[in-house]
């Protein structure tokens, strides 16, 4: 319980501060808007200007991205990792191309698939894609090789090899991957907005914010995008811990 | 892992050294070739040949040196603050728990809104100067190495901190001689990751409010629809990352060496 008292003192402290600093006029009302004013943006956001259907454009992008890149993702990672001439062959190159900063990719995905809909899902589809190949590749590389002698001398065919053995000893390494490129997805949504303006979503928001000097539209769309980020990585470590129950600790 | 050796060199004759630049030579030899016929017009994909030109080109008139310059002494500024600041606090977490129980809250909710997100929050407060672009690059190096260096310090194992009470150390003794020691390793992880954060954060911020840089050149590149110009500053990019990382992993090595021991 102290804990938490402890750990509620300095928010609440910049808070106070905060509202302090804007009643008093102490500081530029237009560089830090009042948290009243927040709240209120945030009001009319929701009721007059369509705030909801901004966050699930977001939302559905995000899921429409993460989707695609992630079962891909599981796909050319269980290739990789299983077959050592795809490995040697393509290995590298994916290593090579993924140095280069994932929000370098922007303005050559805008010149090749425009700056709508399409271009966006398939930036945040790379993002997502990158953390589950690698960490599914390194999953499958991790196999038992007692096991693996054990699944010969059974006979095992490729696909009960693969099923049976493989995929489900790679499973808490994809989990890795995937809870990351939730994580990767949800930022990439954000980043696609904002360097392709078109149609409706938070980072949008942000950045009409910033355009019009409204701090307090800013302030609401990080907030958002924070709140979000905390429930999706809650959420996805929830559902790893339930799915990796079976695992002996 | 032994029964997988062998099936791969029966099956595999060639050497993994000739086979790793395969698939790239295939590539560029199909870019070639779609370039040469016009399979695809070069406002979408320019030749690998137009690329290097561009390259070529940007290093001989100097504008790939500035930009480039100009870009790592950003992000060098940048992580240095970054990090220092990050290490300080979480040697102070790490130490003291009760110092955690304080500031841990408000870090992680600090830290929750991605980098990305803070840029335009501080293109207000600070205007786009020079400023921005440290700020933002501290940012981004400052919450992993906070991270690492906490939980480098909780990692060192008590059976440690019992020797140095067996040699009656001080606090600052176990400190200074056990405890950091004991956790650099992972500390310069979180450094590692710290740098791998900043020469992203460098790239969204120059992406959204610079004039001069390696992130520049991309947007300029857009603009003008010179996609030799964006491919090439995006290889230099890619090239500076790598490097960078590197650098630090050959450190880290280094400084892992000891633990064999």
């Amino acid at each position: 319980m102290t804990r938490h008292l402890r750990g509620a003192v300095l928010p609440m402290l910049l808070l106070a501060t905060w509202e302090a600093a804007s009643r008093a006029h102490l500081v530029d009302p237009r560089l830090v808007p009042s948290p009243e004013l927040v709240a209120y943006t945030a009001f009319d956001q929701v009721v007059h200007e369509g705030l909801l259907r901004n966050l699930a454009a977001s939302l559905l992008r995000d899921v429409a991205g993460f989707t695609l890149g992630s079962s891909l993702g599981v796909m050319i990672g269980t290739v990789l990792g299983l077959s050592r001439i795809a490995d040697r062959l393509f290995m590298p190159s994916f290593n090579g191309l993924r140095q280069i900063a994932i929000l370098a990719w922007i303005p050559l995905i805008s010149i090749w698939f425009g700056e709508g809909e399409a271009a966006k899902v398939v930036f945040i589809m790379a993002a997502a894609l990158i953390p589950v190949v690698l960490n599914t590749h390194e999953g499958m590389c991790g196999a038992s090789a007692k096991l693996v002698d054990v699944a010969r001398t059974l006979t095992f065919t490729r696909w009960q090899l693969v099923t049976k053995l493989y995929l489900p000893s790679a499973l808490p390494s994809i989990a890795t991957g995937v809870h990351l490129a939730l994580i990767y997805a949800w930022v990439a949504s954000i980043g696609s907005e904002y360097f392709m303006t078109v149609g409706p979503g938070i980072g949008g928001l942000i950045i009409a914010g910033r355009e019009r000097f409204q701090m307090d539209l800013v302030i609401l769309g990080i907030l958002i995008l924070g709140l979000v980020g905390f429930l999706i990585n809650r959420g996805a470590s929830a559902v790893e811990a339930r799915l990796l129950r079976w695992r002996d600790t | 892992m032994r029964v997988a050796k062998i099936s791969a060199r029966a099956w595999l004759p060639i050497p993994p050294a000739i086979i790793a630049p395969l698939f790239p030579i295939v590539l560029l030899a199909l870019w070639s070739v779609s370039a040469r016929f016009g399979w695809l017009p070069p406002q979408i994909l320019p030749s690998p040949g137009e690329v290097w030109a561009a390259l070529l080109d940007m290093a001989h008139s100097g504008d790939l040196a500035g930009n480039a310059g100009i870009s790592l002494l950003r992000v060098v500024e940048g992580f240095a603050a970054g990090s220092v600041l990050g290490l300080l606090l979480g040697v102070a977490m790490g130490l003291s728990p009760k110092t955690e129980d304080y500031v841990k809250p408000l870090f992680t909710a600090f830290a929750q809104v991605p980098t990305l997100g803070w840029i335009p929050f501080l293109m207000l407060l600070v205007g786009i100067g020079e400023p921005l672009k440290v700020l933002v690059i501290a940012k981004a190096a400052f919450v992993p190495v906070t991270l690492n260096t906490l939980a480098g310090i909780r990692a060192v194992p008590p059976m440690y901190r019992e020797v140095g009470a067996l040699f009656r150390f001080s606090r600052w003794q176990l400190l200074r001689k056990v405890v950091l020691p004991a956790a650099v390793p992972p500390i310069f992880t979180g450094l590692r990751y710290g740098l791998t954060h900043a020469w992203n954060a460098l790239v969204a911020v120059e992406l959204l409010a610079s004039a001069e840089g390696l992130g520049y050149l991309l947007v300029w590149g857009r603009q003008m629809f010179w996609l030799d110009t964006m491919m090439a500053a995006m290889l230099i990019i890619g090239i500076v990352g790598f490097t960078l990382d590197r650098i630090m992993a050959a450190v880290e090595a280094r400084l892992q060496r000891w633990r064999l021991a």
